[in-house]
């Protein structure tokens, strides 16, 4: 099939041409006990680039994340950042290497107000002062700034996926890695995010955007990768993805 | 099913009646009792005192329970013998600085001197628990850690008994801390004070640092989500270890405040405090660190005061002996009416 043909040779044609990508993973292979939930995933994104993994519910994508942030280890395979090595790294390492991980299902410390939550985004850079960082975040989501000293856990869901983001943004990262920002939110708020992720990309942080809503992520990104159980099935400009007959039929709810 | 469900009401009407009628009992005792007049107003005073006294090294003591809970969701039954440690090393350290003539020298610097060495020790100790015991154990299921923290505590004990003997060793008396004190109405011996004061000034300390700073900020990360804490940038094993060092600390300095108030050092001394101030803990709901102070303080006077209050009016000879049974009823209690605790969130697992 002509999926194969696509899966074979990913990327290459899109990939940005200037020396080492910012970020490569080369044949990630990542066990849950003994099921096999990445088969060899190999992807690259660019400097300055919002690169999308779009794919149904079960296919890899937090998996494929997990995997860079270090926080689930690939048992084979390579997670090069600007050309080095870093899987083998702790998680708590690879955050001050400039990856940043906003995970699935927002995950903010529920019992902390937002400011701490915001601290807690820099941890990683020690002794360094913060105010600017949370200045920018709070000109970025507005709606932050007014609930500074409020419990997370007491906000609402877009609230909190918005604190997500700017505590992700608060680590400095090269590259951001966002799972599922829309999910659960209203179509409003799914836009908003959006734009708020197109906005933080043009400051110039690369992004790394898993979603299901793949139509939104396809708008947005430059480039993307489809994932099914654990392959990457194709790997496109995000237009000839949006436009590509099975990603509309599967994924675009397109009959 | 609905015979299960019917069963289930039944054990919990049961529990009710029982509770009820341990607090109606309480009540009643206590009518009597107070009608009858017999204890003195300073009587009941001092009675206070001591249980605050008590019940601020329970305090100490529960801290430890509760913070290492709050972060692996784990019991570490042998925290008791870390005080039992702390207390030992404060006799060690005493007696060496008693021969040395420094007690009578320098009396305040000894004191601190015994505080520190006993804080240190115990710290040591509970590091190496988490480091030997528990750690490589981490994941395992639950029963798993419970069985090697009673080997760890049997450990301890039996290390203490080896090297020390299992005989009752007195505490050379500190007489800078002998007299009392007059506030007012309140009269308190001059140890009774220390033991408050230092038991307050830790807490105050702690709370500032689990709230003000970048570690107790870690701390508190770590407990809500190990994972995303990770991804933040914290190295959660260093924080697992800083959380067993702090509970350490505040045991250790639990135990010499408890020798100052018995004179005396024994090997198995850690048992009934320890489980005490995991009653303590669970009572002002476990996890929660302004729960565990205030579960202290309540043991503490519960078990001074109960006695003479619940049980004097119905003619018990010597009530002061069931003082252990009066705590452990607390724990009954609070598991009928209050599982999660006087401060705990209902549990969400
Ligand atoms: N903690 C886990 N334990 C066992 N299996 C898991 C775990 N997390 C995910 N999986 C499995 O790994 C596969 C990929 O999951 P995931 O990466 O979460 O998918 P996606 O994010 O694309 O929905 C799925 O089959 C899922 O069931
Ligand atoms: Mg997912």
């Amino acid at each position: 099939m002509t999926q194969a043909e696509t899966a074979t040779a990913p990327a290459t044609v899109n990939e940005p041409t200037n020396g080492t990508p910012l970020l490569e993973l080369r044949d990630l292979h990542v066990y849950y006990g003994n099921i096999e939930a990445l088969k060899g995933v190999s992807m690259t994104v660019g400097e300055g680039e919002i690169v999308t993994l779009i794919g149904s519910n079960g296919a890899g994508k937090s998996t494929t994340l997990r995997a860079i942030s270090g926080t689930h280890k690939p048992r084979s395979g390579a997670v090069m950042l600007e050309g080095r090595d870093i899987h083998h790294l702790p998680a708590h390492e690879i955050v001050s290497l400039g990856i940043a991980h906003s995970p699935e299902g927002r995950k903010v410390f529920s019992r902390m107000t937002v400011y701490e939550n915001l601290q807690m985004g820099a941890f990683s850079r020690k002794g360094e002062k913060i105010e600017p960082d949370v200045a920018r975040v709070f000109d970025l989501f507005p709606r932050l700034k007014e609930r500074r000293t409020q419990k997370a856990g007491t906000m609402s869901g877009g609230e909190q996926q918005m604190l997500a983001m700017g505590r992700a943004l608060m680590a400095h990262p090269k590259i951001l890695l966002l799972d599922e920002p829309s999910m659960g939110l209203s179509p409003i708020l799914t836009e908003q995010i959006f734009n708020i992720i197109r906005e933080i990309n043009g400051q110039g942080t690369t992004v790394l955007l898993v979603e299901q809503n793949a139509l939104m992520a396809l708008n947005a990104a430059h480039r993307g990768y489809v994932i099914q159980t654990g392959k990457i099935l194709l790997a496109d400009t995000a237009k000839n993805l949006a436009a590509n007959e099975q990603v509309r039929q599967a994924y675009l709810g397109e009959i | 099913m609905p015979g299960r469900r019917i069963r289930l009401n039944f054990v919990n009407l049961f529990l009710w009646l029982l509770g009820g009628g341990l607090l109606a009992f309480a009540a009643y005792g206590s009518f009597l009792t107070l009608i009858e007049g017999r204890i003195q107003p300073n009587q009941w005073q001092n009675l206070i005192v001591a249980g605050v006294a008590l019940g601020s090294v329970y305090a100490l003591i529960a801290l430890g329970y509760t913070l290492v809970y709050g972060i692996l969701f784990m019991i570490n039954f042998a925290h008791g013998e870390v005080f039992m440690w702390g207390a030992f090393t404060a006799f060690f350290a005493a007696t060496a600085l008693n021969d040395a003539g420094m007690m009578a020298s320098n009396p305040v610097l000894a004191f601190f001197l015994v505080l520190a060495t006993s804080m240190l020790v115990s710290m040591v100790v509970a590091i190496m628990l988490e480091r030997i015991a528990y750690r490589p154990l981490r994941g395992a299921p639950r029963l798993v850690p419970l069985i090697t923290a009673i080997g760890a505590s049997l450990f301890l004990q039996y290390t203490a008994r080896g090297f020390y003997g299992s005989g009752v060793r007195a505490y050379p008396d500190y007489t800078i801390f002998d007299g009392t004190i007059s506030l007012g109405f309140l009269s308190l011996s001059v140890k009774q004070a220390v033991v408050i004061l230092a038991a307050v000034g830790l807490m105050v300390g702690l709370y500032l640092f689990i709230n003000r700073t970048r570690t107790g900020r870690a701390m508190r990360a770590v407990s809500e989500d190990k994972d995303v804490a990770a991804m933040m940038g914290i190295n959660v094993d260093r924080i697992i270890v800083t959380t067993f060092a702090i509970g350490g600390l505040l045991a250790g300095a639990a135990g010499i405040l408890y020798t100052l108030i018995f004179n005396q050092v024994l090997f198995f001394m850690g048992f009934l405090p320890g489980i005490k101030a995991f009653t303590a803990a669970v009572l002002g709901g476990i996890g929660n660190v302004i729960g565990a102070a205030l579960g202290g303080l309540i043991l503490g006077v519960v078990e001074q005061l109960g006695p003479n209050l619940f049980l004097s009016g119905y003619g018990v000879p010597s009530p002061n002996q069931l003082k252990d049974v009066i705590a452990f009823s607390v724990l009954v209690l609070v598991l009928i009416f209050r599982p999660s605790g006087l401060l705990g969130r209902k549990e969400n697992t």
